[in-house]
């Protein structure tokens, strides 16, 4: 390895965060600037496998999105999970140029969180509708769902929810209409 | 009488559209849609095709006509609500997802299940197997033209669906895991009568083989068509019998055993080509395997607890709530509150009829999830259609199809 090539990936090992293991899974985080170069550097060194690209939605809390790869190396046996942050109405780099299947992967973030990816070659909706106004998993998206404009499209309106055994309280945010999501001090019993 | 052959050989598609192209790249393009109700797709899924005469030059998949927000439920609910919605992903296989979601919550939990109930898990995955791929073949063949296989192969599932029902009470949604174990322990009869299944279907699947393995339409329909190299496969996450048939031997059960089955004795069947024919073919082993399998399981079925021991979190078994205090009150909470996981976030993927079943969990303690992604074998195997399909012909379609195998339920959530 040359001697700038070496000094390039010091760099980038020093930019990545290790996370403490948690049930025996290693995670890295990378700040997204920095994720292109690293998942392409991982790749070659055996990451071939992409399993699996999610987005959490952090409400609250800032940067707002969370981007979370699982890799897999088949050839060692190994998993490890790559995350990254992003802020709303910012795009992470799509991974897409390397692995293929990133491609829609990134277009189901995309749709259900709305998180933008640039560089994706086709981001477009892929379980919603085109024209959909919302990103239904964003934690101030409300179960009972949102109406939209195309009525003779699809079933947009609200969904008849309350009264149910089962059904949470309605509240403008997913992390207050949950009562059954209590503290474990509140669980004493 | 004198008969000419005429011998073609197209290596890839890639070489089959460069083959066809100057014969037929003439006239005007046509536009012509498949699905979203359509027999062959399977259920909802709406392929756009561009044809350049019969050859198809782009395809456009479009999925999401199954979408039923799965993922936003779920995070509305406890872990253990949760259960009967992984029955309606892959339904044609509902007792090997609620073992993925089960394992993927225990992870999250930190149990190690006793072992009876890792055995009795083992049995209801490859009964699952067997009943998925039974369907596979059944729907790939019917697709193709063989359209009796499609009725034998339901006596069998029905042999299997018999045998769920004794074992859950429901057919189709079975709803049988619960975080920590399952709902009940083994019926009785029920053993036996996996066994009595294992021994007769071995005979079966030999005659199924003897029906297609070298039917004429069947293979000219199957071999060299729908080619994904290995390397291809890889990329776009393809797992299960469609990697498999590639070439490449991943399966989650050799590369990251779960539920002890590192100390089972059972092969990974692989393709050489990649063709519907080889992928058709792994499938056909697979059930071989799983046979092999579930005798084993029977065979060494081991007694004790079915359930962990944490009764703070798992639901406590029914005789003793009716009777006794303190279960009374944990199986309140456990029901009321949901199993009380420690904040944090696990990955758990699973060797599924159809590819590896993954959840992602992400718990911020307590009984509800933050976040829960359901990798879905068959979205990922969808992926491929789009650079897969062109430079095949239209009848090319149902046989690709049927070889990939989907079940729209999963892909959508």
């Amino acid at each position: 390895m040359s001697e700038a090539a070496a000094d390039a990936s010091a760099d980038l090992i020093a930019a990545v965060k290790i996370l403490p293991e948690f049930r025996g899974e290693s995670s890295w985080e990378v700040p997204k600037d920095r994720l292109l170069e690293l998942m392409g550097a991982l790749k070659k060194e055996g990451m071939t496998y992409l399993v699996d690209v999610t987005a959490v939605d952090n409400h609250g809390e800032d940067p707002r999105f969370e981007i979370v790869y699982e890799l897999c190396d088949l050839a060692a046996r190994r998993h490890l999970r790559v995350k990254t942050r992003t802020a709303e109405g910012e795009s992470v780099p799509s991974v897409s140029s390397v692995w293929q299947g990133a491609d829609w992967h990134e277009r189901e973030a995309w749709d259900m969180v709305g998180v933008k990816f640039s560089g994706h070659p086709d981001l477009r909706r892929i379980l919603m509708w085109d024209g959909y106004p919302h990103h239904p998993l964003r934690k101030d998206f409300p179960l009972e769902g949102l109406p939209t404009e195309m009525p003779d499209i699809a079933f947009t309106a609200k969904a008849p929810l309350e009264g149910g055994p089962f059904v949470t309280s309605p509240a403008p945010f997913s992390h207050e209409r949950e009562p059954r999501a209590h503290p474990a001090e509140e669980r004493s019993l | 009488m004198s008969t000419a052959t005429t011998t073609m050989e197209f290596g890839d598609t890639l070489a089959r559209t460069a083959e066809m192209a100057p014969q037929l790249d003439v006239g005007e393009k046509l536009v012509l849609n498949i699905g979203p109700s359509h027999p062959s797709t399977h259920g909802v899924l709406r392929l756009v095709l561009e044809l350049d005469g019969e050859v198809i030059t782009k395809a456009d998949t479009d999925v999401g006509y199954l979408h039923r927000g799965d993922e936003k439920i779920a995070e509305n609910m406890t872990w253990n609500q949760f259960v009967p919605y992984t029955d309606r992903l892959d339904y044609l296989a509902p007792l090997a997802n609620n073992v993925a979601y089960a394992c993927a919550v225990e992870k999250l939990m930190g149990y190690d299940l006793p072992p009876r109930a890792k055995v009795t898990r083992v049995i209801c995955c490859e009964l699952a197997r067997i009943s998925a791929h039974l369907l596979g073949l059944g729907a790939f063949a019917m697709d193709v033209g063989a359209m009796t296989m499609f009725l034998y192969t339901f006596t069998e599932r029905e042999k299997i669906y018999n045998l769920i029902e004794l074992l859950t009470g429901a057919r189709f949604t079975t709803s049988f895991t619960r975080v920590g174990g399952q709902t009940r322990d083994l019926p009785p009869g029920f053993l036996e009568g996996v066994k009595e299944f294992s021994e007769q279907f071995v005979g079966k699947l030999d005659e199924f083989g003897k029906m297609l393995n070298r039917n004429r339409i069947f293979v000219d329909r199957t071999k060299d068509i729908g080619v994904i190299p290995a390397a291809t496969a890889l990329d776009f996450g393809l797992t299960g019998p469609n990697l498999r048939g590639s070439g490449n031997d991943y399966d989650v059960r050799k590369y990251f055993p779960y539920l002890g089955y590192e100390t089972y004795d059972f092969e990974v069947p692989v393709g050489q080509t990649g063709d519907c024919y080889d992928r058709f073919a792994v499938r056909m082993e697979e059930m071989r395997q799983s046979v092999k399998i579930l005798l084993q399981a029977v065979a060494k079925m081991p007694g004790g607890p079915w359930m962990v021991d944490d009764p703070k979190n798992v639901l406590p078994p029914k005789d003793k709530v009716l009777t006794k205090m303190e279960e009374l009150i944990h199986q309140f909470l456990v029901v009321t509150q949901g199993p009380d996981a420690p904040p944090g976030e696990v990955y758990f993927g699973a060797e599924n009829p159809k590819g590896e079943l993954g959840f992602y969990l992400n718990s911020r303690g307590g009984g509800v999830p933050h976040r829960l992604k359901i990798r879905a074998p068959s979205f990922c195997n969808l992926g491929v259609l789009n650079s897969l399909l062109p430079g095949h012909t239209v009848s090319d379609v149902p046989a690709i199809l049927g070889s990939i195998d989907f079940v729209m339920g999963e892909c959508d959530r």
